[in-house]
């Protein structure tokens, strides 16, 4: 028992800072070597190596030498490791470890509806134009050791972390440093070790960027911008940006590792791994992504990002679901979530993904190992765990020659445990950072089970008992009785007590101290008499306690679904098909006009022919005797399948693209496809005259969001006018413009400054700075972009289109338009389509004139006219937005349906491929049970590309399953719960829904408002 | 074409008016003349449908309907060959009247402050002239019922007919509902937006807010006890406003008005009929369909929220929504439809009955849910609701099937046996600009 006085002679002084050269002593000197060897000890090097019997040196901190048959040095504090094992200690990448937190700025913080925008940075000195671009902090200039933080890391197995300040989109650089108590000066192992972005503003008060995209539209600007500033010398000039220290440091931080965080964002989905990696991918950088958690959904798509990841180990726990309508509430992909999270690692592991894991999601220190096993459970191996923690982490930045193995010259941080480091049974006993020691759990060091003959000797006499020690928490006492006795013992101190007969009240008490195996104290018994106590070990007995095996229950996992949600498919994704649609009325949307008892056949994605009396042996036949059959509709206004909807912090942000964050799992693409919709154009919001640029899609439920997009069409950008732009609800607009006045003078400055700008461009290449901004405005001016512009009264419609005649292009569209009939003919004269509600008035004062005859109007003067939805409900019933018209103006029906398929196609620019039955043109059909401009009538197939991705049939199958599959997880869950596992309360499973913040938008009872920080001007 | 005579009447009236103001659609006037309708397609609103009827109504009242045969002769008659007949249409919960233009606060008087608000009566603070009126009532809704907003007891409603010069005349059931808006059971969630909204709140927020909720629902029982022992006391005692506005709830002449619609605040919901004996009406109860057949039991009605709403969860079936009338109808709960959409103010009632019947209801059905059911949840099913004898004269003619879309073109509609105008800004707007562009 000579090993336990070693351990504690160490642990004096353990918290004693080493001494520092320049430092001035206080006292005597008391330098020390620091020299020990951890002899017998199974010493796992590395994930390859495993030495039994081994023996490993330190001193000074580092290691010194490893391996069997080591010299020990004389000087050497022998430590015995017999049945004992050494690791490396562990390493975490994605720390904030001593980071002082950041400060909000006065005037910043979270958004104040009624406050004005914070146009301009609040950071004083020669820094960038944006507050949340914080290339400026170095994580080594504000480290300093926190014992408070670093002891639950440590007693988890780390000893290094990668640690930088959690805050803003550029975040600086993040230093290597150790987990030891010590002066901050020996903490620090690499100052500069990996640089840090994210999709999170942080504590930037500023207004810009207010959504994902805009802030992915200013991470794509600042590489150009940093381009620019290096290789222009006239960039740092008065006439550029004069001395930027934000763009001086992102140049210097580019041969840094690069870790990017896109799950720090509230309403992460699995997407923004995918939207991160992109970024990167433009400007030649791969970054290191923080993985979000859900990567097991898409790892094809991971894997293709070829990016290294960083995975947490945060698997939610089981919600509560005993109470049914709390069930209710929680959706099939949030219990799917919880099912599958745990799989996550081993998923990224198969990949073949690159990976370190980092405890820095876990709520509760605790849970790492515990989540870490369940990780094992469901697939992670041991080794890629190992190189996870140790070695892969320290090679990625660089510090494999410091830490990340047992190697001699590495710095001494390692750990010992009683066994395999991952083992449910093993205790982590010591953790030894830079030579120093740091107890976890030493009272496991030695089993102190066994039989003990306890003598106790008072002024009664003496009495010898038998105690039989189970555990450090459990023993019995053979006297008189076998009696059980309340125990603890916590490796140095140990205290019992018991009462020698049964149902006696003479409870004696005992408290004493480990003396090298065996135990001296004091006891008092019930009467008041003390007396001493010895108790000797007479034989060692197995650790009887610990030494059950729990049997794993059986584990069935469901499999994952694309997309990840209610609806989804877990097989392959649907695909086109030879269709032959016999004897259906066929509206054609084309001269053919309307065609009774007509066949369609369908082939290769296309349609192949139209016809009486079809036949094609390969076809699938789809009876279509009393149905109709349309084109599928297209929605040229739209905001389902989106992470973001408004970048409202500016005026003008033609930067900003819809395509930056689309989201292929969104449900309303499913519900549209049951209202017979296909195509829907993607909209920037209404908050600022010139939005974000618009993005085509086709709704192919389960695919991703690159082959969610209308392949070649002629690219759009959304404008805005009047009462949105101006922020009328706002009772504090300082955002320029405020007046209709204004709004022109917005759209005739930005031209002018494009104007300018292409002029430079071409004049010096070069030298001119690229605005991604005044790109899209060129783009626009050239014809190669065209615009659909949001609008409501006639003064603001018309003054628009002589901003654009006088810069020589059109708008292309002009959306909502509910005053479009007032000025039909000027329209016309410029060349506009119009694409409106059929009904909605009298929300605002812009609206005080709409009528529901304005499609009827603007459809005979001549134009060409779109039903549009703006609302993920209303697209669904689009067919009977259209019939209106024939309600309100008498339209004929063909014209009417006309107005949600060719004429929305013709606005588009994609009327070659789709928007009528007509051969040659993609297959994107609906068949409908009744005519279609009724409501009876329901869409009972939808085909896209030939593909049929809603089939009503098929849909009232997936109800049974979505609900055998939720019946599943519910059951699983209440057993989580009656097995006594911990559970959160059952938490519904809330949608930011995002809209375009024109309208009051009726939100359903899991709904919130999404609209990021941009402005609270709703309705 | 069948629109022509619309047409033709609207070009008729224009001419010779030349505002486009709404300011000369007027109310109309007492029905002097005896008429008849004939050749009809007659629904009843009872789910009885009369082929070839005819419908004769006088003073303001239904005398006949029923076959051709045997019908009474008339001084005028309507030929309403081809066409549909309804019984006029009612809105069963809206702030008509009470909101001109949702983004302009000095056009709205919805919600007044204060959580206890029971004295406060939307009838005083109706516009009968409102610029939406001639809008609603042109696709055939001629009744609405109008409610105070806001939270917990916000105040007494009123059933309006829509075709009057004022309040007073406007009034055709006062005071008939009192309203409570019952706060949510669910936690919301943190994180984003609504985490920096708390934090600005300060921490008294971060309490329980389901527990808050029931402690405020508690707030509202309480008061109602000590208003029933208020009415126990005797004569001569300081008058409490708050307290004599709940007599008519406790004397069963008003119903209590709940406006939820989670399953648990219904659940708790039937503590009201239980604890107070209250006449209570649901209105949203968009979970309804969930607790259909506890409702039947506890006499509860129900003011279902529109059929043109998304599913609760992306779970839901797609259509849930337009299917959750059939639940409440198999069940038996009395029940009837709405249409809340802040952007068309309910004139699309008819269609969401329309969908109502395509999801399950039936024609038939789905009518009955806008007309004789709105007509006893509100408590004026004495007086309309249906094409009766003895009911009064509420009828609206249309072109075709009034729940379809393309076919809904209501020519002629009566309330109390006045012709009304059919016009509003939008037919107004519309002849100005076929004017302007020469669109015959």
């Amino acid at each position: 028992m000579r090993r336990l006085k070693l351990l504690f002679s160490g642990l004096l002084f353990a918290s004693l800072l080493q001494a520092q050269e320049t430092f001035q002593v206080n006292g005597v000197g008391d330098k020390r070597d620091g020299c020990y060897a951890f002899t017998n000890a199974t010493i796992v090097k590395d994930a390859q190596t495993t030495l039994t019997n081994a023996t490993l040196v330190i001193r000074d901190g580092k290691i010194v030498s490893v391996g069997n048959g080591v010299a020990i040095p004389k000087d050497a504090v022998v430590v015995d490791c017999k049945d004992k094992y050494i690791y490396p200690s562990f390493i975490d990448i994605f720390s904030d470890y001593g980071m002082p937190q950041a400060q909000r700025q006065q005037g910043g913080g979270g958004f104040n509806f009624n406050a004005p925008a914070q146009l301009t940075s609040n950071q004083k000195g020669a820094y960038g134009w944006n507050q949340a671009l914080k290339s400026d902090v170095q994580a080594y200039k504000i480290f300093t050791a926190d014992e408070a933080r670093a002891k639950p890391l440590r007693d988890m197995g780390f000893g290094t972390v990668l640690t930088h300040q959690k805050d803003g989109i550029l975040r600086g650089t993040g230093s290597v440093v150790t987990l030891a108590n010590d002066a901050d000066n020996f903490l620090v192992v690499k100052e500069k070790a990996a640089t840090h972005l994210s999709f999170n503003k942080g504590t930037s008060g500023q207004s810009y960027p207010g959504s994902l995209m805009g802030t992915i539209a200013l991470l794509r600007q600042t590489y150009l911008d940093a381009q620019w500033y290096k290789t222009n010398p006239a960039a740092a000039g008065l006439q550029g940006d004069g001395v930027n220290i934000s763009l001086k440091y992102f140049n210097d931080q580019q041969s840094l590792p690069q870790i990017f965080d896109p799950a720090d964002r509230a309403g992460t989905d699995f997407w923004n791994i995918i939207r991160a990696d992109r970024v990167g991918d433009e400007f030649g950088v791969q970054y290191i992504l923080k993985a979000t958690g859900k990567e097991y959904q898409r790892i094809k798509e991971v894997a293709a990002t070829k990016a290294p990841l960083i995975v947490g180990l945060n698997f939610p726990a089981a919600m509560d679901v005993e109470d049914p309508n709390d069930a209710r509430l929680v959706s099939l992909a949030d219990m799917k979530n919880w099912e599958l999270a745990p799989t996550n690692p081993a998923a990224i592991e198969k990949a073949g993904i690159s990976f370190v894991l980092t405890s820095a999601d876990l709520r509760d220190a605790r849970t790492f190992m515990t989540n870490l096993r369940k990780a094992m459970e469901n697939g992670l191996s041991e080794k890629a765990a190992m190189e996870a923690l140790t070695k892969t982490p320290a090679t990625w930045l660089g510090v494999y020659d410091k830490v990340g193995s047992i190697d001699n010259g590495k710095l001494a941080n390692f750990v010992i445990t009683t066994g395999p480091v991952f083992a449910e049974r093993t205790t982590l006993l010591q953790n030894w950072v830079q030579g120093k020691k740091y107890a976890v759990n030493e009272s496991a060091w030695t089993s102190v089970t066994g039989l003990y003959t306890l003598t106790t000797n008072g002024a009664k006499g003496t009495n010898t008992y038998s105690v039989d020690v189970k555990s450090s928490s459990s023993a019995t006492v053979i006297a008189k009785d076998t009696v059980t006795a309340t125990f603890s013992y916590d490796g140095k101190a140990v205290k019992f007590s018991f009462a020698p007969e049964r149902r006696s009240r003479n409870i004696i008490r005992f408290s004493g101290f480990n003396n090298g195996g065996d135990w001296n104290g004091m006891a008092e018994d019930a009467e008041g008499n003390r007396m001493t106590w010895t108790a000797k070990l007479n034989s060692i007995k197995p650790d009887t306690a610990t030494a059950r095996t729990r049997p794993t229950p059986p584990n069935r996992i469901g499999k994952t679904m694309y997309p990840f949600t209610a609806y989804g498919t877990d097989s392959t994704l649907p695909a086109p098909g030879t269709y032959l649609v016999k004897n259906a009325t066929v509206w054609t949307s084309e001269k053919e006009g309307k065609l009774e008892g007509t066949d369609v056949l369908v082939k290769g994605g296309k349609i192949a022919r139209i016809g009486k009396n079809l036949s094609d042996a390969s076809a699938t036949v789809i009876d279509g005797t009393g149905k109709h059959l349309t084109a599928g509709i297209i929605d040229e206004h739209s905001h389902i399948a989106s992470a973001s909807t408004n970048e409202g912090a500016q005026s003008v942000t033609s930067e900003v693209r819809m395509q930056d964050n689309l989201d292929p799992d969104d449900i309303n693409i499913y519900r549209q496809l049951s209202g017979g919709v296909t195509t829907s154009h993607i909209l920037h919001g209404s908050a600022n005259t010139i939005g974000g640029q618009t993005q085509l899609i086709k709704l192919r439920w389960g695919v991703n969001d690159e082959e969610l997009k209308f392949k070649n069409w002629d690219p759009f950008i959304k404008f805005a006018l009047g009462e949105n732009v101006k922020r009328t609800s706002s009772t504090s607009n300082n955002r320029f413009p405020d007046t209709r006045m204004g709004v022109e003078q917005v759209l005739t400055d930005a031209f002018n400054r494009a104007v300018a700008y292409e002029k430079a461009m071409k004049a010096d290449p070069k030298g001119t700075r690229r605005d991604l901004e005044l790109d899209a405005l060129v783009e626009i001016m050239n014809k190669q972009r065209f615009i659909t512009c949001h609008s409501y009264v006639q003064s603001e419609i018309t003054a628009t289109m002589r901003v654009a005649e006088k810069f020589g292009f059109r708008i292309n569209t002009f959306t909502h338009i509910l005053e479009g009939y007032k000025v039909a003919d000027k329209m016309k004269a410029h060349g506009a389509a119009a694409s409106t509600f059929s009904d909605w008035w009298a929300y605002k004062v812009e609206v005080t004139d709409a009528i529901p005859y304005n499609a009827y109007i603007m459809n005979k003067v001549g134009l060409t006219v779109a039903i549009n939805s703006d609302d993920a409900e209303m697209a669904r019933r689009l067919n009977q937005e259209a019939a209106k018209s024939v309600k309100y103006g008498g339209m004929s029906e063909e014209e009417a349906l006309k107005m949600v398929t060719i004429n929305p196609a013709k606005m588009l620019h994609v009327d070659d491929r789709v928007g009528s039955i007509k051969a040659g043109k993609d297959a994107d059909l609906v068949l409908w049970s009744d005519h279609p401009l009724s409501i009876y009538a329901k869409a009972e197939k939808t085909m896209v590309d030939g593909t049929i991705y809603f089939d009503r049939e098929k849909d009232a199958a997936m109800r049974k399953q979505v609900l055998a599959e939720r019946t599943r997880l519910i059951g699983k869950m209440v057993g989580e719960k009656r097995g006594g596992r911990p559970t959160m309360p059952a938490t519904p499973s809330y949608k930011y829904v995002h809209t375009c913040l024109d309208h009051s938008h009726k939100l359903g009872m899991l709904e919130i408002e999404a609209e990021e920080e941009t402005h609270g001007d709703n309705q | 074409m069948k629109k022509s005579f619309l047409y033709i009447s609207v070009l008729t009236l224009l001419l010779s008016k030349a505002s486009i103001a709404q300011d000369d659609v007027y109310p109309a006037a007492k029905q002097s003349k005896k008429t008849a309708i004939t050749n009809a397609t007659v629904h009843v609103g009872n789910g009885n449908v009369i082929e070839n009827g005819t419908i004769v109504f006088d003073n303001g009242k239904i005398t006949y309907a029923g076959a051709a045969a045997g019908a009474p002769s008339a001084e005028t008659t309507i030929d309403a060959k081809g066409k549909h007949v309804y019984p006029g249409i009612i809105l069963p919960a809206s702030n008509l009247g009470l909101q001109e233009i949702s983004g302009v606060r000095g056009s709205t008087d919805v919600n007044e402050i204060g959580e206890l608000n029971p004295s406060v009566r939307s009838i005083v603070a109706y516009k009968a002239e409102s610029i939406v009126t001639n809008t609603i009532r042109a696709n055939g809704i001629l009744f609405a019922h109008v409610a105070p907003g806001g939270q917990l007891i916000a105040g007494q409603s009123s059933v309006v007919q829509l075709d009057a010069w004022n309040w007073e005349d406007a009034a055709y059931k006062a005071d008939n509902g009192m309203h409570f808006y019952m706060p949510s059971l669910l936690a919301r969630p943190g994180g984003g937006r609504f985490a920096a909204l708390l934090a600005l709140l300060g921490p008294q927020q971060s309490a329980d807010p389901v527990k808050a909720a029931l402690d405020r629902i508690e707030g509202v029982k309480a008061f109602f006890r000590q208003a029933k022992a208020y009415h126990q006391k005797d004569a001569g005692k300081e008058i409490n406003l708050k307290f004599e506005a709940t007599k008519a709830l406790f004397e069963k002449k008003q119903k209590f008005f709940i406006h939820c619609s989670q399953v648990k605040q219904m659940l708790i919901a039937i503590d009201f009929v239980k604890e107070f004996g209250f006449d209570v009406v649901v209105v949203g109860a968009g979970e309804s369909w969930q607790i259909a057949d506890l409702l039947k039991q506890n006499n509860i009605s129900v003011i279902l929220t529109q059929e043109h709403n998304l599913p609760t969860l992306d779970d839901d079936d797609v259509d849930q929504p337009y299917k959750s009338a059939t639940f409440l109808q198999k069940a038996g709960v009395l029940y009837c439809l709405n249409d809340d959409d802040p952007q068309n103010r309910g004139r699309n009632l008819v269609f969401n009955a329309g969908t109502a019947a395509a999801y399950g209801l039936g024609k038939e059905e789905a009518l009955k849910a806008i007309t004789s059911n709105a007509a006893k949840v509100l408590g004026i099913d004495d007086r309309t609701g249906t094409i009766e004898v003895g009911k009064d004269a509420n009828i609206v003619i249309s072109e075709g099937d009034i729940l379809d879309m393309k076919s809904s073109i209501v020519t002629n509609a009566f309330i109390q046996g006045r012709s009304i105008s059919l016009q509003s800004k939008h037919t107004q707007l519309f002849e100005r600009y076929k004017h302007k562009y020469g669109i015959k």
